[in-house]
């Protein structure tokens, strides 16, 4: 009778556990509900533990294991969540699902090395799935954030068809390996899996460009869940079978919803091979080869334009954030509305890093939420503006994916900075994107290059701006040498 | 066998249920979203839990199954906190 209750009170719990889970994750895509979403989804992730182990009831060894294991995991993870700039957010998510993926793989192992023998067919097969989703996730998390880091480069070879040769001949041995498992649950063929299947990740990965790499990190997160499912056939836990599948469907469509936002089918991002790292495009990392009518202009000149300016909108990129420049983009925006300058931001949906980047990023210097305005309500408003300010942002204000069918940008909705009435890009070198192409903005009339660090830019700019008067510093009007 | 297909009826819906959770997301969201995701995706310390619990006095298992928990808890812990702090940033007004 008591067991009976007891039973009944961990299944209660369950249950509850998976309502939060999916409230939580359903609260996520709202901006109002989010913070609370995700509190809800780390307390139903407490109350299944503690259900879990009402159920378990651990003996005092295994206790001291637990211990061990949550005290070093634990502590690294909340290490890791504080100490991460949010600059490096894409790489960090990566590593953590790499880890989601290992604990799986490590069940699925344990429980092929030591408890096969009663393992029936279904603990066998499930066993395998874990196994080679959990070692792709680990191995692919890794490289991912390893290319993010910029660790690894993409090798030449990745590039060429060789590529599918190799991952299919992998992926062949994964398949082998998988139908010998029954037969020798702890023998060769567990090992060749776990080596064919992380290799698998590792050549399906590598070939992916930077730019694409988001895509495939929320790709990875979808398959986590999915190796927790099958982690949940394994250990026979139902909670886990619903929390992985729900993770696992979740990710598939949030992995859609980025590659529609990128303008990417998610085929190409996987199997088409780096954007612009093959063919006849110009440029690509850092190659200055191609542009022919480069206007350069130093920060006063672009200052005298600022203090012109009715109406400036500031478009914010990576460079904005590597630069760690944000504070220094906030305080000249609060110079020039105090100067009666209109200012906004433009984001477009991929800024930064991965979707969303940027808004993080901005918030964080405490930009005002209402003006970082989107793409869609952003781009009719440019015909009206004086001054566009790129800080750090290519590919996405590239005229060329409007008007340039052959670019291998056509198509991507962009921000439409070159129908304003001046644009000054600042930028270290006339080095390219993420794409790897040139970008016709850079060559327009009313475009204008600023060299520089963007933080060192935007300080000259408010040292400019305010020796000619603009804001509350009442400095004397310098004499300036313009062209 | 019953609980096997009991499990395909869990696996089924649950997948159902994870691709209606997510329609619409404002691509603010796209990133904190993907990160607590993730998070949730570290739900397997379940199974390391219940593989060290089953261990008994097999060291090896033990430490398999303490291995694997410690890295499900990094994902877990690292994961909610580092999409806490994020989300932390939107909160003004």
């Amino acid at each position: 009778m008591n067991f009976l209750s007891i039973d009944l009170f961990t299944d209660a719990i369950d249950l509850v556990a998976v309502l939060l889970l999916a409230l939580g994750l359903k609260g996520l895509s709202k901006v109002r509900s989010a913070r609370t979403a995700n509190g809800l989804a780390a307390l139903a992730m407490g109350l299944a533990v503690v259900g879990l182990l009402i159920q378990l009831q651990p003996s005092p060894i295994t206790w001291l294991w637990i211990a061990a294991g949550s005290a070093l995991g634990g502590l690294a993870g909340v290490v890791t969540a504080q100490r991460v700039p949010m600059t490096a957010m894409p790489e960090v998510v990566a590593l953590f699902n790499g880890c989601g993926g290992m604990a799986s793989l490590l069940v699925a192992v344990g429980v092929a090395l030591f408890a096969s023998q009663d393992s029936g067919m279904v603990e066998l097969v499930s066993i395998a799935i874990s196994v080679f989703v959990g070692a792709i996730t680990f191995s692919g998390s890794i490289v991912a954030m390893a290319k993010l880091q910029g660790w690894l480069d993409t090798p030449a070879w990745t590039q060429s068809s060789l590529r599918h040769a190799v991952n299919i001949g992998l992926a062949l041995l994964c398949l082998l390996a998988a139908v010998q498992i029954p037969a020798h649950p702890a023998g060769w063929p567990l090992w060749l899996l776990v080596g064919a299947s992380s290799l698998l990740g590792i050549g399906v990965t590598l070939p992916i460009g930077g730019a694409d790499m988001p895509v495939v990190i929320s790709l990875l997160n979808s398959y986590s869940g999915v190796a927790a499912a099958a982690a949940g056939f394994v250990v026979g836990s139902q909670l886990l079978i619903v929390a992985g599948a729900m993770v696992g469907a979740a990710g598939l469509i949030l992995t859609q919803v980025m590659c529609t936002a990128m303008n990417r089918s998610l085929v190409s991002v996987l199997f088409g091979g780096a954007l612009g790292a093959t063919g006849g495009s110009v440029g690509g990392g850092g190659s200055e080869a191609g542009y022919t009518r480069i206007t350069s202009c130093s920060p006063e000149e672009c200052a005298m334009a600022l203090e012109q300016a009715e109406r400036v909108v500031f478009v914010p990129g990576y460079g904005l954030a590597v630069a760690q420049a944000q504070h220094a983009l906030r305080e000249l925006a609060k110079l020039l509305e105090a100067h009666g300058v209109e200012v906004s931001y433009a984001i477009h949906p991929v800024a930064g890093r991965m979707p969303g980047h940027m808004n993080v990023l901005l918030a964080e210097a405490d930009v005002p939420y209402e003006q970082l305005v989107e793409m869609d309500l952003i781009n009719p408003e440019f015909p009206r503006t004086d001054v566009v300010i790129v800080l750090g942002a290519n590919d996405v204000v590239n005229p060329d994916a409007k008007s340039d069918p052959s670019s291998p940008l056509y198509g991507m909705p962009v921000l439409e900075v070159d129908q304003a009435r001046q644009v000054f890009v600042v930028k270290r070198s006339l080095g390219a994107g993420y794409a790897g192409i040139a970008n016709a903005l850079f060559e327009l009339p009313q475009t204008a290059m600023v060299f520089g660090d963007a933080k060192a830019v935007l300080n000259g700019l408010l040292s400019e701006l305010r020796s000619l008067g603009v804001g509350k510093v009442a400095a004397g009007a310098k004499e300036k040498v313009g062209v | 066998m019953s609980s096997l297909s009991n499990s395909l009826w869990v696996l089924l819906l649950g997948s159902l249920l994870g691709l209606e959770l997510i329609g619409k997301v404002p691509p603010t969201l796209h990133t904190p979203l993907m990160s607590g995701a993730n998070a949730i995706s570290g739900i397997t310390m379940l199974a390391s839990l219940t593989l060290l619990s089953q261990a008994g006095g097999n060291t090896a298992l033990l430490a398999i199954g303490a291995l694997s928990l410690g890295f499900a808890l990094y994902n877990v812990v690292g994961g909610f906190l580092v999409t806490d702090r994020m989300l932390a940033m939107f909160r003004r007004r």
